[in-house]
């Protein structure tokens, strides 16, 4: 997907952020310092397998880490206001209303005790100042909009009586109530099946452009981010490796983990049926004993001594990579 | 001669009504047949709710069926005796996480299933479990250790080395790769195509992922709502899908 040209504003820069867990066997640094910016009206994709950071860094923009996580950064800007990661008042102040979250499982981030019309009104009054009435009215337009069927007893509906699909409408129902500006997706339709995984992406994209939203989009699959993402980062041992335009990173991959990425998975419409795939050896490190250098170094099949002894810097163009030895553009 | 024979299998669960005590029916599948060749993997998908794993339960023998046949290696499932039974059919399950006995090391859980059906000594056992351990692809240094001291992957290579272990002539893999990271994914895929070949094996792969079974099927079913709605050589169902059913799957697949 090509992004529009004509929107280019920062809704938000980051630079420098970092997450470090204060644990009993010491500090997990699971966030090493990273900057990045999300434009106006754009789906940013973020790619990357458990533990490259991907959820902690949009947790931590919502502020939702346990207590135990460190969060430093240099600079944060939203919407061309300074934010404070560490600071709850500011956090409060936009969360919900400037950026709005869905989570992976719809079905544990619904209250399962009380109705889908009650947490939904209740999200409103937060919110707004209206009458429980005028909330009630409101939340039936927005389930209708997210295309739930006989809104109106689903509004009288607990979340089991739900489907997975219909569940997680209700979470996007209640996500863009508000009118975010940034709306965070992490792994939105994981839990769901494909048909269902299809019409919950094209719905989002939907509300996305009519709502000229910006949207983080996290998902471990390339395909998917390619069909929905204007741009695209790779996010390995919290770093991230490469950056920029979808189309091009999908087309020529320049960090050697974001080629395997692409060569690993297998496709349902391409592709030859029963030859060996392309298998990225090894596993992901584990955060408490990270590998020096270039933390991709161990897996990677073009890794040299300097990947050993010094990380390779993330270049500073648009299209990004961090790599000694990128891959040649064919 | 086809390994596996099924013909119109059907399996319904009863449910009881709380108050009124009425029992209601509810058919999870509604008789289906298909043949499995030998050495030949044969996909199942379709969403949750299809029956995929009620198939992969009733195959096993972990459920009883409701009706219809099922014939393998030219014997009827049933009459298999349990100590034959293990021998034949064996399954590899979705989660690693909890398919292990976390208080069990690495060796136990693969020398298990000897230890049961064979009689021999234990060092005997650990001895052929270690050479299994070789064989999917897990350093034997690591036979000491605890289920929770692997990754993910290395777990699914422990359920798969345990599912080998008897040497049975059908596998039955219940979405073995969808816990695991992608890069982690196509290792175990090899690994499985590989083992294919070593062992002689036929595969039941069952999956809700499209592009895997497209990948390591030779055939494929599709299940909808406890009835196949489509069946056939996988080159053909995902160039040229003639069910309705199976064309919005492709359609939904990125």
């Amino acid at each position: 997907m090509r992004l529009p040209l004509h929107l280019n504003n920062k809704l938000l820069e980051i630079e420098k952020l970092s997450v470090q867990f204060k644990t009993d066997s010491g500090a997990i640094e699971a966030l090493r310092p990273i900057s990045f910016t999300v434009l106006e009206g754009e789906i940013l994709g973020v790619v990357g397998e458990s533990g490259s950071g991907k959820s902690v860094t949009n947790l931590a923009l919502m502020g939702l880490l346990p207590a135990n996580a460190q969060i430093t950064a240099q600079k944060v800007v939203f919407n061309k206001n300074p934010l404070n990661l560490n600071s709850q008042k500011d956090l409060r102040a936009i969360r919900g209303s400037q950026i709005a979250m869905i989570f992976q499982d719809p079905m544990t981030a619904l209250n399962p005790s009380l109705t889908v019309g009650y947490q939904m009104i209740e999200t409103l009054r937060c919110h707004f100042d209206i009458s429980k009435k005028v909330a009630e009215h409101r939340s039936l337009a927005l389930l209708k909009r997210v295309g739930i069927s006989n809104p109106e007893a689903r509004l009288k509906s607990y979340p089991f009586e739900l489907s997975g699909g219909m569940s997680q409408r209700v979470m996007i129902a209640m996500a863009i109530s508000c009118h975010p500006k940034l709306l965070i997706a992490d792994e939105p339709t994981t839990a769901l099946d494909v048909t269902i995984q299809k019409q919950i992406l094209d719905l989002l994209l939907d509300l996305q452009k009519e709502n000229k939203m910006s949207m983080i989009f996290v998902s471990h699959d390339l395909a998917l981010i390619k069909k929905y993402a204007h741009r695209v980062q790779v996010m390995y041992a919290g770093e991230i490796v490469e950056g920029g335009n979808t189309e091009e990173v999908i087309k020529t991959p320049r960090h050697p983990y974001t080629f395997g990425l692409l060569k690993a998975r297998p496709s349902a419409h391409e592709g030859k049926m029963k030859e060996p795939l392309y298998a990225i050896p090894g596993v992901v490190p584990s955060l408490r004993e990270r590998p020096s250098g270039c933390q991709f170094h161990p897996r990677c099949f073009r890794a040299t001594e300097l990947c050993k002894k010094q990380a390779p810097l993330l270049t500073t163009a648009a299209r990004n990579f961090a790599c000694h030895h990128p891959l040649e553009i064919l | 001669m086809s390994l596996l024979k099924v013909k119109n299998l059907k399996k319904s669960y009863v449910t009881k009504n709380l108050f009124f005590g009425a029992k209601k029916e509810e058919p999870v599948l509604k008789g289906i047949s298909f043949e499995l060749e030998e050495n030949q993997i044969l996909g199942v998908v379709g969403e949750s709710g299809c029956g995929k794993s009620t198939l992969a339960k009733v195959l096993t023998r972990l459920e009883e069926a409701s009706g219809g046949e099922i014939i393998f290696n030219g014997k009827d499932l049933r009459s298999f005796s349990s100590k034959e039974f293990p021998h034949q059919i064996q399954m590899v399950f979705q989660d690693p996480f909890q398919s292990l006995n976390p208080r069990k090391k690495a060796w136990e859980i693969i020398a298990d299933p000897i230890l049961v059906t064979e009689n021999i000594s234990t060092s005997e056992a650990k001895q052929r479990a270690l050479a299994m351990m070789q064989k999917v692809g897990l350093l034997t240094e690591t036979s000491e250790r605890y289920p929770h001291q692997f990754s993910g992957g290395q777990r699914q290579r422990l359920g798969i080395a345990r599912a080998l272990m008897l040497r049975p002539k059908l596998l039955i893999l219940d979405e073995p790769v969808s816990a695991l990271d992608v890069s982690i994914q196509a290792q175990v895929l090899n690994l499985l195509l590989d083992l294919q070949k070593e062992f002689h094996l036929s595969m039941i792969f069952i999956s809700h992922d499209l592009s895997v079974v497209k990948h390591i099927s030779d055939k494929t079913l599709v299940l909808y709502f406890g009835e196949i709605v489509e069946m056939g050589p996988s080159t053909q169902i995902f160039s040229e899908p003639q069910h309705q059913y199976t064309q919005k799957l492709l359609e939904s697949a990125p």
